[in-house]
């Protein structure tokens, strides 16, 4: 039911990015999403890729210190308003995000909303009540 | 295998003495070695004469507050060979600390010296579980530094195979660690704690090793360094202590009790200054560390100040070893920094951030002089096991480092938060402290 996702500590400076990169693409490690949390010393790179568990294995070796996160991932149509429909729903029951980012198939005409959550089983449930399709890592 | 380790007291007749025994006995070699300098070392002649000391005037260990201290100073004024008290042609082996400033300090060894040495690392060695047996790897680095050779010195006379490895090169090291079987392993400890995480990315795994024990030293380490060490290795790790100056590694090692380190003090006897004063402490009392050699005949120095800090007890210990014990070196009297008019040793700080779960041992202090006025960061490594995603989490952690730091040692320092392996790893002793202040 929960989409796993990668996340990597990095230090802000220059070099960092693409050593995780090129760490990962010289191994043939495939990127589905990337997204950067950054602060002024440091920045935590969050991503899925096609093996997960190749490319943690990859990084752990290589002396990275990674973490592996699940994500609650949500499909929606992809048209205006959309994303606001399902974080109301988390609104209304006062279930809080800790973040989120979203990405389009333009080959499915869908979006997809991968979501950290503090309430995890909470909003599992109110998501499949109001009938929002859920992702799992296979569906990715 | 952590808890395999099984300790014996190397020579119980001298490390098991009777505190009246043992005053008796380094009374007689303290008065011989007076003599001995007094009569063919010229800079101890000249202090003693400018003292107004006779040989005669020490009878006993009471009046050993009577003479003149030596410091490093001395011996680089004295460079290379002025401070032996024996001919050139009896010195066998010369050694050679360097340090950040200036000329090296040169350290001549009789064969007589060398017997005394050897002697002392195979007590300390015993102290480890090391018997004929056992398989001793030695990491020290072999050359004018006495690790290595001291270490090698000690695992010989106790007749253990003895791999002298050297430092550097990661892999090599590991590799004869597994494949040759080595029971006992003696480098400093924070290289000893990189090998420790390089075993998995190596591709190796621990339960490979047949290492049992080690001594560790050459740099001070906090108990807590101590923890991670032995939880890498898998291992007990144990202290040893040491200065070329005096005698390479073996001056003084932890027994099994972990807590604090028997002095051979029929070789050398120790004592406890105010730094400041100069004064003698008693015993329990923390200062600097000054050794007086009682044994050896190139080079012996009396009152020799190390500008080591540490306490010194003569608590009963259980090993069933009647000599004192020295605490860890809490830091090096020279090693202070003086941050705002604050003392503040880098054990100190190693001891603050060891409190905090979520980073590693590693750590690089920088201090800068920014608009008039002292800054300190502390750049620490991240550990490597953690699952970092949320930014919170990463800054609750480096919130905890500046609070434990600051109750430490009552001043502010700024954390920065550095990846794994980013820290510059040394195969010697470790540099923790840059001081960039003009």
């Amino acid at each position: 039911m929960l989409v796993k996702q990668l996340s990597v500590f990095m230090e802000n400076r220059p070099g960092r990015l693409f050593n995780l990169t090129n760490t990962l693409g010289k191994e043939g490690i495939d990127f589905i999403t990337l997204s950067i949390a950054d602060t002024k010393d440091f920045g935590i790179v969050r991503f899925i890729a096609r093996d997960n568990e190749k490319a943690y294995k990859i990084l752990k070796n290589a002396g990275f210190t990674v973490g592996i996160t699940e994500l609650i991932g949500v499909e929606v149509s992809d048209r205006p308003n959309a994303l606001a429909e399902v974080v109301a729903l988390m609104d209304e029951e006062k279930i809080n995000i800790e973040y989120l980012y979203s990405f389009v198939l333009t080959s499915q005409n869908t979006a997809k909303i991968l979501m950290r959550i503090e309430d995890t089983d909470r909003a599992i449930k109110l998501l499949q009540e109001k009938g929002i399709k859920l992702l799992s890592e296979k569906i990715l | 295998m952590k808890g395999k380790l099984k300790d014996y007291i190397y020579r119980p007749e001298y490390e098991c003495m009777t505190r009246s025994e043992m005053e008796n006995l380094q009374s007689e070699r303290l008065r011989k070695t007076v003599e001995y300098v007094y009569r063919n070392c010229a800079p101890y002649r000249a202090k003693m004469d400018e003292f107004k000391l006779k040989p005669s005037d020490i009878k006993s260990v009471q009046d050993l507050y009577k003479l003149p201290f030596t410091v490093k100073h001395d011996l680089r004024a004295a460079y290379p060979f002025g401070f032996y008290s024996a001919p050139k042609s009896e010195i066998v082996e010369v050694h050679a600390s360097s340090g950040t400033t200036g000329k090296l300090t040169v350290v001549g060894y009789t064969q007589n010296d060398i017997d005394v040495w050897a002697e002392i690392a195979a007590r300390s060695l015993a102290m480890a579980g090391v018997t004929k047996d056992s398989l001793v790897h030695v990491a020290y680095g072999y050359g004018l530094f006495t690790g290595g050779l001291g270490a090698h010195y000690g695992a010989q006379k106790i007749g253990a195979s003895t791999v002298p490895a050297s430092a550097g090169n990661t892999i090599r090291q590991l590799t004869l660690l597994r494949d040759f079987g080595a029971t006992h392993l003696c480098c400093t400890p924070s290289y000893a704690i990189f090998l420790g995480t390089e075993i998995q990315k190596a591709g190796m795994d621990i339960k490979d090793f047949s290492l049992i024990g080690g001594a560790f030293g050459a740099e001070p380490w906090t108990y807590q360094m101590r923890e991670e060490l032995e939880r890498l290795l898998n291992i007990d790790a144990l202290d040893i202590y040491g200065l070329s100056e005096i005698s390479g590694p073996g001056v003084s090692m932890e027994c099994m009790q972990k807590s604090g380190s028997h002095v051979q003090e029929d070789h050398f006897i120790p004592e406890i200054i105010d730094p400041e004063t100069l004064e003698p402490l008693p015993f329990g009392s923390e200062g600097e560390l000054v050794f007086t050699t009682i044994t050896k005949t190139g080079q012996p120095l009396i009152r020799y100040r190390t500008r080591d800090l540490c306490t010194i007890t003569n608590e009963k210990c259980a090993c069933g070893r009647t000599t004192v014990k020295m605490s860890k070196v809490k830091g090096r009297s020279d090693d202070m920094l003086i941050i705002r008019g604050v003392n503040v040793f880098p054990s100190q700080v190693e001891a603050a951030i060891m409190n905090v779960a979520g980073v590693s041992p590693h750590y690089m202090i920088y201090v800068d002089r920014i608009n008039n006025l002292d800054v300190m960061e502390i750049d620490i490594e991240l550990a490597g096991n953690l699952s970092p995603d949320r930014v919170s989490d990463i800054e609750t952690i480096r919130k905890k480092v500046e609070t434990e730091v600051n109750s430490y040692i009552g001043l502010s320092a700024r954390i920065k938060l550095c990846e794994s392996g980013s820290i510059r790893r040394s195969e010697g002793k470790a540099v923790r402290v840059i001081d960039r202040r003009e």
